[in-house]
């Protein structure tokens, strides 16, 4: 019984409480007096968005995912878990397409994540020096990244065509071999696609490793020099170290990124030879968008998400830190 | 990958799902099935203003042509404003569904025959036979399969325009160095020519292409070997005849006359730069051909088959749904239809073949370049009117053909199995298109 009394008396207490506390502690005063509805209303617009474009779309994802179902038609029929088995089926019409397309997307993200966490963070490096010409070269870096995924594609299928594109052409004036089909054959057309997409966006993840450069204090490069560390152990005792908040954001990132990857392929190779630079987007789209089939289309997406969400937690727990010793800017 | 996209966003595999969900959202809304309403047609159109959206895909060297028509239609016409929306074929069978679901469909579009069908069947375009009629429309006026094409489940979708086929351009510059003084009509005079331009040192004077019109090529010269790519009970385009029809197209590769691999679109633009000799495209591409200068002259393609054959298609036009029935739209949208029907002869300047016999019979075609294809006509061949075939060729055959051009799969091998599993989409499709 006592226990409800204390209960009850809780709402009204809440407004009676601020009297009672000490009339100086501004700070106090501040939240006690806002209601428990404050931190709603600040979130609300926020998750407006994100219950409307992610929750409820991802929920009916589900629903759709378990029906046959064509938005063309007016029958969708309910086809339980029919879409996920025929994912898993070896002989259905989309087994080897979808995993064709899974093998493509593993392929892609291989091969273009170390590059695009390397190569940007060389990049970084260089353009963190004082030297003349340093803000152009950076403006220079960044530039390919501006333009859209339909600019740098088509400029770079004609570019790369085996026999009628630039690069083939100088290829040839080096001497080179200057036969190679880079968007009609594999492996030249993986070459080509992560070639593009590193030179495409290693300007965004520069970006981001040189704002974590400038993060990390000089006096422990002073120290280290003390201690008498060359510049290769300065690397690795001192930036590394200190870039590690930053690397797990862009580790997260970019895999999500190059495993999302789909205008590259749809626009430089058609998916081409075949099929084999086909991705899981592309496949998804195809086969939701192009085809109607969007119960199938739904349990790629979901398959698809699942090893998503399995890999970016394996990377949050590579990067956990133990102790947060530093304050995260990113 | 667009890195910025994901940066409020964690582990979401749905991107492109998530656009077809609103989508779906929209279509629920929306729920107008209501048919546009059919009232006699008068001809003519004395309503109250109004703008009529007019899709189409005439992205090609026709559609300059296509621009102009809609101007001279606009001048003529006080009341009706056309205002036409050109985007790519692909895109466009991707975006009419979703807008006329959506309610946000045009008033009026053209479609491609072999569409026809699967748009009936999905309900996103509406009968028109009374315009058919109004229009004194008949059967003996066009070619028995385009005319039928437009026909589903006893009810007439479509009023064509124009047919179009494959056609073979080559540079008559090449030719006269190789010493042909004739377009080749057949296989051995087809070879014969090729083997002159080698030795005349045009290495490569026929690329093979990779995508397309690789499936159109493949398409015809099957028909030729008296193949049919789709039958009752499925796909057949790995009969002997489709194998065949690959298998040529691989030699010529293999025989050195193409370079491999030869990448989407590239052929065409070696041609127009004079890097190779011989190339097979639509007739679409005639008048963007002659702008560019390239001395060069348009025949029908030879018969490397037993038949006379080529693939073929025809634009048609049609009425889209509608979610609200504007009855103005609809009559306006009908005389637009008539009137582009009755300059048929005009839009032969784009490069196509009116679709009526009496227009091609008053001379609409005397003194343009495919008037030599025009003769061809009762060879054209179309695809059967089977709801849902443009999706399922596109993730079949023309893979299969790409596999066969590039000699990564040996043709039959590559044929069978992707007509395997085109039988099994079809065999969907009628499931869920209700027969």
């Amino acid at each position: 019984m006592s226990t409800k009394v204390g209960e009850r008396v809780l709402p009204t207490g809440r407004a009676r409480r601020p009297s009672a506390s000490e009339p100086g502690t501004r700070k106090n005063r501040g939240t006690q007096q806002q209601g428990k509805a404050t931190p709603w209303l600040f979130l609300a617009p926020y998750l407006l968005l994100f219950g409307s474009f992610v929750i409820i779309p991802a929920v009916l994802g589900v629903w759709i995912s378990l029906h046959s179902w064509d938005y063309t038609l007016p029958n969708k029929p309910f086809v339980g878990l029919d879409n996920y088995i025929a994912l898993f089926s070896p002989g259905s019409t989309v087994f080897g397409p979808f995993w064709g397309s899974m093998r493509a997307t593993g392929i892609f993200t291989v091969l273009s994540v170390p590059l695009l966490l390397i190569v940007p963070l060389a990049v970084a490096l260089l353009m963190s020096r004082k030297f003349p010409g340093r803000d152009f070269l950076r403006a220079i870096y960044f530039a390919p990244y501006v333009l859209g995924v339909a600019v740098i594609s088509v400029l770079w299928r004609y570019l790369l065509d085996n026999n009628i594109g630039l690069v083939n052409h100088y290829l040839g004036l080096l001497g080179l071999p200057d036969d190679t089909a880079w968007t009609t054959s594999t492996p030249a057309a993986w070459v080509a696609l992560v070639g593009v997409t590193v030179w495409w966006t290693l300007g965004f993840n520069a970006v981001i490793y040189l704002a974590g450069l400038q993060d990390i204090p000089i006096e422990l490069y002073e120290a280290a020099r003390v201690d008498g560390a060359g510049p290769w152990m300065q690397f690795l005792n001192v930036t590394l170290p200190g870039l590690k908040p930053i690397l797990s954001f862009i580790t997260i990132i970019t895999l999500l990124a190059s495993a999302n990857m789909f205008g590259q392929s749809y626009l430089m190779t058609q998916g081409g030879p075949g099929r084999e630079t086909r991705t899981a987007i592309y496949q998804i789209a195809d086969t939701g968008l192009r085809n109607f089939q969007m119960g199938s289309a739904a349990a790629m997406s979901y398959v698809l998400t699942i090893f998503l969400m399995a890999i970016s937690a394996f990377v949050f727990y590579i990067f956990r830190e133990k102790q947060p010793k530093k304050e995260v800017r990113s | 990958m667009k890195q910025k996209d994901f940066l409020g966003r964690r582990a979401i595999g749905v991107t492109a799902l998530g656009a077809a969900l609103m989508l779906v959202l929209a279509g629920c809304s929306a729920g107008g099935t209501g048919q546009a309403a059919s009232e006699p047609f008068t001809g003519e159109y004395a309503g109250p203003k109004v703008e009529l959206s007019y899709w189409n895909g005439f992205t090609g060297g026709d559609g300059p042509f296509m621009e102009t028509m809609v101007s001279e239609f606009n001048a003529e016409h006080d009341n009706i404003k056309v205002v036409s929306n050109t985007m790519q074929w692909t895109d466009f069978y991707q975006r009419l569904p979703a807008a006329v679901t959506a309610g946000e469909g045009p008033d009026v579009g053209v479609m491609h025959l072999d569409q026809l069908a699967s748009n009936a069947a999905r309900n996103v375009i509406v009968p028109i036979d009374d315009l058919a009629k109004d229009l004194g429309l008949t059967a003996d006026d066009f070619t028995e399969d385009v005319w039928n094409a437009g026909v589903y489940k006893d009810a007439r979708y479509g009023i064509p325009l124009d047919v179009h086929s494959l056609a073979m351009y080559y540079n008559t510059e090449h030719f006269a160095a190789a010493g042909i003084t004739e377009a080749p009509t057949d296989a051995a005079s087809f070879q014969d020519a090729l083997g002159k331009l080698k030795a005349a040192g045009y290495d490569t004077p026929f690329w093979m292409p990779t995508r397309w019109p690789s499936h159109l090529m493949n398409l015809s010269v099957m028909w030729q070997n008296d193949g049919e790519p789709y039958g009752d009970d499925g796909a057949t385009f790995d009969s002997a005849a489709g194998v065949e029809a690959l298998e040529w197209q691989r030699s010529v590769v293999d025989d050195g006359y193409s370079p491999s691999d030869v990448a989407i679109d590239s052929q065409y633009v070696a041609f127009k730069n004079g890097e190779t000799s011989i190339t097979w495209d639509g007739i679409w591409q005639i008048n963007d051909l002659a702008e560019s200068g390239l001395p060069h002259a348009v025949a029908p393609i030879p018969t490397i088959g037993e038949t006379d054959a080529v693939w073929a298609n025809s634009h048609n036009f049609f009425l889209p749904r509608q979610a609200k029935a504007d009855q103005n739209k609809v009559d306006a949208s009908k005389v637009f239809i008539a009137w582009m029907s009755e300059q048929s002869a005009e839009w032969a300047g784009s490069g196509m073949i009116p679709a009526r016999q009496s227009v091609r019979d008053a001379g609409a075609l005397d003194g343009l370049p495919q008037a030599v294809i025009a003769e061809t006509i009762d060879s054209m061949r179309f695809l059967p009117p089977i709801p849902g075939i443009g999706g399922v060729q596109a993730e079949t055959l023309e893979i299969a053909v790409a596999d066969g051009v590039q000699g990564t799969t040996p043709p039959s091998e590559s044929l069978k199995k992707a007509a395997d599993t085109a039988t099994k989409l079809m065999e969907d499709n009628k499931a869920s298109f209700g027969g």
